[in-house]
C-alpha cells in the first residue's frame, strides 16, 4: 500500500482571466515508510501540493490518496490523525499566547487522547526538550527550540505521515542540522512517511531518498537521491539546478578546506 | 539564597522562575510578572490607584459620608467650597456636594461595570465571527455594524431610551446598544490578520472546530486592543451616560448621577462654579484614570511586550 498517491492532481487559484494555475497534472507516489522530497525554486507549487492534501486549498482536482483512501473535498478527524504537519516558518506557526504546555494538551485533547499530563513530557523528551520548557511561551525560546515544539504537536495525534514544509528554512545552520537529525531519528523509531518540501538540495539529501523536482507548477523529473549524487539527471532543468547548488557547496568546501588550513 | 535572606525571598523566586513546576505555578508566576510590568509604570499606577480609591469610596459611601446626600437644608444653598460643613460647598437645595460625589461614585461604577459587561462583548462576538466566517455572513454582520455606526450616537440611544422607558439601566442598556460597533471593527480587523496565519492553520490541522478557534485562539488575541480601546472610551460611556441624565432620559433626580449633577450646576454656573466644577472635576479624573490604566493593560496583557 502507497503512503500518499497523487495522480493528475491540479491546483488553481481565483477564476476567469485571474486563474492562477499553480500545480498542473501532478503525480508522484510515495511507500508507506518513503521519504520523498519536493524540490523546486520558490513559487514552483511545491507548498500548493502539500497544502491541498491537508484541505487548506479548497479549488482541486484530480486524485489523492493517503494509505489506500482516496480525498474528497473535506477532511474528516480520522485525517488529521493520521496526516500531520510541519511548517516553515516556527515564528509563525505557533500561537503567541499559548504556553508549549497548552498547544500540546490542547492537540492531544483535539485528538481525544487520555493521560494528558504524561503524554506532554514525553512528547517534549521525544523532541529533545526539557520539562522546563513546558510551561513557556513560545517567545520566550529559540527557533530551534519552537520548531521543536511545532514537531511535538504534529507528533501528539501518532501520526503516520509528516509533512514537513520546508521545516529547516527559517532557522539558522547549526539549528537546521539539529532538526534534520531530530526528524531522520523520529522517522527511524516511528517508521513514518515523510513528504518534504524544500529548495535547500542538501536538506533533501539528508532527509529524503526520492525527490521529484518541480519547475512552474510542473514536475519535470522523478529522481532517488543516488541520482541526485550522482547528477544524473535527464531534464536540462534539474541538472541546471544540481549544478547551480553543487558550485555552491565546492565553495562552501574550498572555504572550510582553506580555515582548516589557516587552523 | 543565603539563610539571613527574608521568607518572601523564596516566594518570589518561585514566582520569577523561568522552569514552573505545574500549570497553578506558571499561572501564579505568569500573574506575578504581568503584575511587576504593570507595576513598573507609574502612571499605569496612578490610574489604577484613582480607580481603587473610588471603589473604595463607592463600597463605604454610607460611612464615609458626611451627610445624607439628598437631605436639603434651603438655608445652607450654594455655599461655597470650604465653608463649615460643606467642604465642596452645597448645591441649589442646600444638599452636600461631597457626600452627592461620593454616593454618584456607586452609579459611575455601575455604569462602567454594565457597559463593559456588553458592548465590548457583543462586538467581539459579531467582529470575530464576521471576520472568521468571512462570506456572506461577513457581509450581512459588518452591514449591521455600519447601520448602527451611521447614527449619531446620542440619538440612537435617545431612540432606544424612549422605547424601552427612562432609568439608568435603561439608559445603560442603550449606551452599550450603540457602542459596540467599533469594537466590532476592531475585532473584526484582528480576526482578518490573524485568520489565515500559520498557528491558526495548524488548529484547524488538529481538526479543532470553527468555535473552539474563534474563542480560544482568536479571541485572546483580540481582548488587548479591544480592552485598551474600552478603557479609552470609558469617559465618552460616561459623559453620555450624564447626557441623557441631562435630557431627563437617564439617572432621575434626585439620584446623585455626575452627569446629571453638571447639568442641575448649569443654572448657577456663572455665580456659583463649584456645582458644576465639583462633579466635573469627578469624571475628569475618573476618565483620565481609565485612560492611564488602559495604556499600562496593553502591556501586560500582551506577553511578548511584558517580557521586554
Amino acid at each position: 500500500m502507497s503512503g500518499i498517491l497523487i495522480e493528475n492532481l491540479n491546483v488553481w487559484f481565483g477564476e476567469g482571466h485571474e486563474r492562477v494555475d499553480a500545480v498542473k497534472r501532478a503525480s508522484f507516489e510515495v511507500p508507506e515508510g518513503g521519504s520523498f522530497g519536493l524540490v523546486g525554486e520558490s513559487g514552483s507549487g511545491k507548498s500548493t501540493i502539500l497544502r491541498a492534501l491537508t484541505g487548506m486549498v479548497p479549488s482541486w482536482n484530480g486524485r489523492m490518496e493517503i494509505l489506500g483512501k482516496e480525498l474528497g473535498a473535506k477532511r474528516d478527524r480520522s485525517f488529521y490523525r493520521k496526516v500531520q504537519m510541519v511548517f516553515q516558518d516556527p515564528y509563525a506557526s505557533l500561537h503567541p499566547r499559548h504556553s508549549v504546555d497548552r498547544v500540546l494538551s490542547e492537540t492531544l485533547q483535539l485528538h481525544g487522547f487520555g493521560d494528558i499530563d504524561r503524554r506532554v513530557s514525553k512528547l517534549l523528551e521525544d523532541v529533545g526538550l526539557g520539562p522546563e520548557f513546558r510551561f513557556r511561551y513560545p517567545h520566550q525560546v529559540s527557533g530551534g527550540q519552537r520548531q521543536r515544539v511545532a514537531i511535538a504537536r504534529a507528533l501528539a495525534s501518532e501520526p503516520s505521515i509528516l509533512l514537513l514544509d520546508e521545516p529547516t528554512s527559517a532557522l539558522d545552520v547549526s539549528v537546521q542540522a539539529e532538526i534534520l537529525n531530530l526528524l531522520t531519528d523520529l522517522r527511524r523509531e516511528r517508521n513514518l512517511t515523510y513528504l518534504m518540501v524544500t529548495h535547500d538540495l542538501a536538506v533533501v539529501s539528508h532527509v529524503c531518498t526520492e525527490i521529484a523536482v518541480m519547475q512552474l507548477g510542473e514536475i519535470v523529473e522523478l529522481l532517488n537521491v543516488d541520482d541526485m549524487r550522482n547528477l544524473r539527471a535527464s531534464h536540462p532543468y534539474t541538472s541546471h539546478l544540481l549544478r547551480s547548488s553543487l558550485g555552491r557547496r565546492s565553495e562552501s568546501t574550498e572555504a572550510e578546506s582553506v580555515s582548516t588550513e589557516a587552523g | 539564597m543565603s539563610v539571613s535572606d527574608p521568607p518572601n525571598q523564596g516566594l518570589r523566586a518561585w514566582l520569577l522562575t523561568d522552569a514552573p513546576s505545574s500549570r497553578r505555578h506558571a499561572r501564579l508566576a505568569a500573574w506575578y510578572q504581568g503584575w511587576l510590568s504593570f507595576r513598573a509604570n507609574p502612571m499605569t499606577m496612578i490610574g489604577f490607584a484613582i480607580l481603587l480609591f473610588l471603589v473604595f469610596i463607592a463600597a463605604f459611601a454610607p460611612w464615609l459620608a458626611p451627610h445624607d446626600p439628598f437631605a436639603q437644608d434651603l438655608a445652607a444653598r450654594l455655599q461655597p467650597p470650604g465653608s463649615e460643613n460643606y467642604i465642596l460647598g452645597s448645591d441649589g437645595l442646600g444638599r452636600d456636594i461631597l457626600s452627592r460625589l461620593m454616593y454618584g461614585s456607586r452609579i459611575t461604577l455601575y455604569i462602567v461595570t454594565l457597559v463593559v459587561i456588553i458592548a465590548p462583548v457583543a462586538g467581539l462576538l459579531v467582529g470575530t465571527v464576521a471576520g472568521y466566517a468571512g462570506g456572506w455572513a461577513d457581509v450581512v454582520l459588518m452591514r449591521i455594524t455600519d447601520i448602527f455606526l451611521a447614527f449619531p450616537r446620542l440619538v440612537l440611544a435617545l431612540a432606544f431610551v424612549a422605547a424601552l422607558g427612562a432609568g439608568i439601566e435603561n439608559a445603560v442598556l442603550a449606551i452599550s446598544l450603540t457602542a459596540w460597533p467599533p469594537y466590532a471593527r476592531i475585532a473584526r480587523a484582528e480576526t482578518l490578520t490573524f485568520r489565515n496565519s500559520d498557528f491558526i492553520h495548524a488548529v484547524r490541522l488538529q481538526g479543532a472546530g470553527a468555535l473552539r478557534i474563534i474563542t480560544r485562539h482568536i479571541w485572546p488575541l483580540c481582548v488587548s486592543s479591544l480592552v485598551v480601546r474600552v478603557t479609552l472610551d470609558m469617559a465618552g460611556i460616561i459623559l453620555a451616560a450624564a447626557g441623557l441624565g441631562f435630557l431627563g432620559l437617564g439617572a432621575q433626580p434626585p439620584t446623585p448621577e455626575w452627569g446629571a449633577m453638571i447639568s442641575e450646576g448649569r443654572r448657577f454656573i456663572l455665580d456659583h462654579w463649584w456645582v458644576a466644577t465639583m462633579p466635573g472635576l469627578a469624571i475628569f479624573t475618573v476618565s483620565l484614570a481609565f485612560n492611564l490604566l488602559g495604556d499600562g493593560l496593553r502591556d501586560v496583557l500582551d506577553p511578548k511586550e511584558g517580557s521586554n
